[in-house]
């Protein structure tokens, strides 16, 4: 093992190191302090100088220190006791359980998935919301983000769908990885998925706000590498949670300035989209395997800017994403998601009448119209007040009131199952006349539909809109 | 000799030292050989991409230069393949290294114990130059590969063949020989980067027909055209280039998927070999080249990607076929660029791409066009239409590539994410969109469709256009104060884009639509259009107009099956003008 006392730079989170020899690219470094050892990244390496980021930061770190080159790459031993366990960003128990006793050491960076063994994801996985169930399904080795904002409730969602989630087969696991979260955040989790009983198909990784933001780099690499050992050496069905990838694309950001790169928009580094690529991709099926690793990122939206580089690029390598909106949350709507931004790129892979029923796909896209149709009609009810609506825009203004109350809310708790959820969608279509329902096939209406009568529907109000009407009589 | 050494390895980016060599030279680097390509010299120090992982390269390890820039091996063999970036077939990958992508392996691009049976279709004594057709060999059931004689035998003297003979060869076997000892193959070497040279560039005027209504009919695109699908992420550029890849009546497909998903590859591969091609019946993979160098694959290689893709859709189109080529994204190739410019320490343009943006995208989409393909016999025609995806940040089209690829390309088919987020699918926007092929293909259309296509065409658009208008006037006074005419316009144009403008590309039927259908479904819906407008003018309410039985028909019309079509579509029409007609008398 080679070992200097040459650091001549520490800027932030990098050090410089010279005069070194043959120091291969990417390889793990331990920077000894004398009284703690800290553990490092080759990020550049050349004859005359070597770029080491410092995972646990540079506090400490003098021009003395001692800087040894392992001429090893960063591993993690896994086996399939990492279930039920939490550790720390760098993949060292936390939890004050024993020593894991690996089976195997995997190279933490992984490798690209051969497009050409690639499995097609097909596989229905019911989460219990109707809203992603119903509308935006997801499907097994499906990546499908949740982009929300400071203030929004992904982590009940979060946890919600980690303790719902089930697909057929059964040898379902949850990774479970934390990026900058606050330590009561952490605690949350950790006793949900203990009083619900998840912990034990759970292993927790935890990086801490007042954590190293550059361990923030290491801690989805661990959380997928246990995942793709569970799934294609344990044959598990494994869905991946990780929160918040903001965070973890800001410490991407620092190591860049750090390294005086030029940036690219909003000061992200260019190479952020290839960066971003090699965590996301790594979800999926692989032909002739049984198990499978699905993706849940989460992301906060700075200022709710959807055009924000981190859920832009997301977007862009994601296979959907599902988006919360602060309206609806303000309105007290549980799980606040907003389905018109909302997009499952494979749900109809995972749909249809050998996965979930035949009228799945033809009644999610008539939800779609129809709800987005209500919801350019409010704006015109501001402005020309309802009498002067026609009756048909006053029949999709009232179906979009109820798709809102009944179908997107439903609470923390309540596990919908996909029939619950398609039946609940016809019971709103039928709000609608016979004739405006134009994305379902005739067979299909023949089959599912009955209308309500008109009266009933249009003249009944709920009971705020009653209110509002006797303000302005006074006025 | 002193041997070359690494001296430096920043990510994809290595610089070696005392590494003679000329630029785009393809070098081996480190104990392993991977490959990489030379992209800049500075004295003695040589900067190289390379294009595998180099984590564990250690400064020291030996580096050498093949002497040849980046080729790939055309001959017979491509059609049905999927290749990664720097053309390695990845099924011989997967039984090399297992199914993750490792690294160091050298795979000749083509099969080369594969026998094929070669066809000569010359003889001894002939004169042939660089381009001409030798022989061919049946690669699949409709595809006839043409083995010719590689464009780089040139000069003034045409040769003759001195050997030739048919017969069943492996691609690195000798078929024949020229006067001047020049060995004769199936397959031969072609640096990517260089355009394939063709006799004569063609004015393109015969479209591209894609079976896509808004395209065919409104933006349309010529074969030998180069389009682009801008959109920001979920607005369906995928979804709207498969289309394009399975229904165009391209003989060849190319589609590179360059930095994008891998699971979308995936779909592509199990869906292309159970689709039909509707023109010849057999599996479309049978007429397709795919290239997946996936976002989480080495960014150098999806750099080369593009133009390994070009390279083969010209390798096609020199052979006398219409070559469509897709790229999905010319943003991730671009975002290539910027990454290996900016570890070269460039000094960045716009956004931090390198000021060569522009012109790089500029030399890529000048390599489509309508040729007439080199080789002295003279009515060999080929084509490459290249349709390029480009994904904005946030759906920003006034960003740096969008940008540039609007001042080259000629049809620009618009995304949009509001019709996309209300599911209106194909999420073009009409208004936005335009083709610059609408002018000169004019007179295809009358020719082969029918009489009125420009016509109605353009009727089509001014209701729409109008209806853009209207529609700011309903936002503020809501449409119930529109006086009839104009609310039947808005009525109106809702049909025509209900029925007319949404496909479903997941429909069995609505999928692909023909000409004829969409000219007889557009001429349904612009009749009606006339007779409702005469029946309002003559006191009959808009809505009594609009709620006859028939307009549902008419609306559900583009799920009718091509072979019913003329006959239920008459059925309609005339069923619509007697209920129409019926309402003026009450």
């Amino acid at each position: 093992m080679k070992e200097y006392k040459t650091i001549s730079k520490v800027a932030g989170p990098l050090i410089f190191v010279e005069k070194t020899h043959d120091v291969s690219f990417g390889e793990l470094v331990e920077i000894d302090l004398g009284s703690e050892k800290k553990n490092g990244q080759v990020l550049d390496t050349s004859e005359d100088v070597v770029v080491v980021q410092v995972f646990e930061g540079t506090s400490g770190i003098e021009k003395a220190s001692t800087v040894k080159f392992t001429g090893k790459t960063i591993r993690l031993g896994v086996s399939k006791d990492l279930l039920g366990r939490v550790f720390s960003g760098l993949g060292k128990p936390i939890d004050k359980g024993p020593e894991i006793i690996p089976k195997e050491k995997k190279d933490v960076n992984g490798a690209a998935i051969n497009p050409f063994s690639r499995d097609s994801p097909k596989d229905f996985i019911q989460t219990g919301i109707s809203t992603i169930d119903g509308m935006n399904t997801l499907v097994k080795g499906q990546k499908l983000p949740i982009f929300s904002g400071s203030g929004l409730p992904h982590n009940e969602i979060a946890l919600q769908i980690a303790r719902q989630s089930k697909a057929k087969g059964g040898n379902f696991a949850v990774v479970f990885g934390a990026m900058g979260i606050t330590s009561e955040e952490a605690q949350q989790f950790i006793r949900d998925f203990e009083e619900t009983g998840a912990l034990e198909r759970t292993a927790i990784f935890l990086n801490l706000a007042d954590d190293p933001a550059i361990e923030r780099l290491i801690t989805p690499r661990m959380v997928l590498t246990t995942a793709e050992y569970l799934a294609f050496e344990e044959k598990m069905d494994v869905l991946v949670i990780l929160t918040d990838m903001t965070n973890y694309c800001e410490a991407l950001r620092e190591i860049g300035a750090a390294r005086e790169e030029v940036p690219g928009r909003r000061g992200y580094p260019g190479y952020m989209y290839t960066d971003l690529a090699s965590i996301y991709e790594r979800a999926g099926l692989i032909k002739n395997k049984q198990g499978s690793v699905t993706q849940v990122p989460i992301l906060t939206m700075p200022g709710d800017d959807i055009t924000n580089p981190v859920p832009d690029l997301t977007g862009y390598i994601t296979e959907g994403q599902i988006v919360l909106g602060r309206d609806l949350n303000r309105k007290g709507i549980m799980p606040p998601i907003d389905v018109l931004p909302c997009l499952s790129r494979l749900m109809n892979a995972g749909i249809g009448p050998k996965q979930t029923r035949e009228d799945h796909k033809a009644v999610s896209n008539q939800l779609y119209a129809a709800y987005a149709e209500g919801r350019d009609l409010r704006g015109l009810v501001t402005i020309v007040g309802e009498e002067a609506m026609s009756d048909r825009d006053k029949r999709f203004l009232k179906f979009a009131d109820n798709f809102e109350q009944k179908f997107i809310a439903q609470g923390n708790h309540e596990n919908r199952s996909i029939d619950d959820t398609l039946n609940l969608g016809w019971d709103l279509l039928s709000l609608l006349p016979r004739t405006e329902l134009t994305r379902i096939d005739e067979e299909l209406i023949e089959k599912y539909y009955t209308e309500k009568p008109v009266e009933e529907n249009v003249q009944e109000q709920k009971p705020e809109e009653k209110e509002k009407e006797t303000v302005t009589e006074k006025e | 000799m002193e041997v070359a050494k690494i001296y430096r390895i920043s990510g994809p980016v290595v610089v070696a030292q005392g590494l003679k060599a000329r630029m785009y030279d393809l070098v081996k680097v480190g104990e392993e050989e991977l490959m990489g390509e030379v992209i800049q010299i500075s004295g003695d120090k040589v900067t190289i991409q390379v294009y595998e992982e180099t984590t564990g390269l250690k400064p020291g390890e030996k580096v050498s230069n093949t002497g040849k820039p980046l080729s790939i091996f055309l001959g017979p063999g491509m059609l049905g393949q999927i290749y990664d970036g720097i053309q390695r077939p990845l099924p011989v990958l997967v039984k090399q290294m297992g199914n993750f992508i490792l690294r160091g392996a050298d795979v000749p691009g083509l099969d080369v114990k594969k026998k094929w049976k070669f066809n000569a279709t010359v003889k001894k004594g002939d004169k042939v130059s660089g381009g001409d057709v030798i022989g061919t060999v049946k690669e699949t059931e409709n595809i006839v590969h043409k083995i010719m004689i590689p464009p780089t035998i040139t000069g003034k003297v045409s040769h003759k063949i001195k050997k030739i003979k048919s017969g069943s060869f492996t691609v690195k076997e000798t078929i024949g020989e020229l006067d001047n000892g020049e060995k004769l193959y199936l397959g031969h070497y072609w640096p990517v980067r260089r355009p394939r040279p063709s006799k004569e560039k063609l004015f393109p005027e015969i479209p591209l027909i894609t079976g896509q209504r808004l395209q065919d009919t409104f933006f349309p695109i010529a074969k030998g055209g180069t389009g682009s699908i801008p959109g920001p992420f979920g607005s369906g550029k995928t979804v709207t280039q498969q289309q394009l890849a399975k229904w165009s009546d391209a003989e060849i497909v190319v589609y590179i998927g360059c930095g994008e998903r891998g699971n979308e590859m995936t779909e592509v591969l199990t869906e292309f070999p159970e689709l039909q091609d509707v023109k010849t019946g057999r599996p479309l993979m049978e007429r397709t080249v795919l290239i997946a160098n996936t976002s989480n694959m080495p960014v150098a290689a999806r750099e080369a990607s593009i133009y390994t893709g070009m390279t083969i859709a010209e390798y096609f189109r020199d052979q006398g076929y219409d070559v469509s080529l897709m790229a999905d994204s010319t943003s991730r190739w671009a975002e290539a660029m910027r990454e290996i410019s900016s570890r070269l320490e460039e000094m960045p343009g716009e956004e931090g791409y390198p000021a060569y943006l522009a012109a790089r995208l500029a030399e890529f989409y000048e390599r489509a066009g309508r040729v007439s393909c080199l080789g002295s016999d003279k009515k060999r025609i080929g084509s490459v239409t290249a349709i390029g995806a480009v994904s904005p940040p946030g759906g920003d089209f006034s960003e740096p590539v969008t940008q540039n690829t609007l001042k080259i390309t000629k049809v620009f088919w618009a995304l949009d994410a509001k019709l996309a987020h209300r599911r209106h699918f194909p999420a073009i926007n009409w208004l936005n969109s335009y083709s610059l092929y609408n002018e000169p293909l004019k007179q295809w259309y009358v020719d082969n469709v029918s009489k009125d296509s420009i016509y109605l065409r353009t009727k089509a658009m001014n209701i729409l256009q109008k209806e853009d208008e209207l529609q700011e006037i309903v936002q503020l006074v809501g449409s119930d104060s529109l006086p009839e005419k104009e609310r039947l316009t808005l009525e109106i144009a809702r049909i025509i884009r209900e029925a007319f403008l949404q496909q479903n590309a997941f429909h069995e039927i609505d999928s692909f639509c023909s000409l004829k259908k969409q000219s007889g479904l557009l001429k349904a819906i612009i009749s009606f259009g006339d007779l409702a407008e005469n029946a309002v003018d003559k006191g009959v309410s808009v809505e009594a107009v609009t709620n006859i039985e028939s307009k549902n028909e008419l609306v559900k019309a583009r799920l009718i099956e091509e072979k019913n079509f003329n006959k239920k579509i008459s059925e309609i029409s005339e069923k619509i003008e007697k209920e129409v007609n019926g309402l003026i008398g009450g």
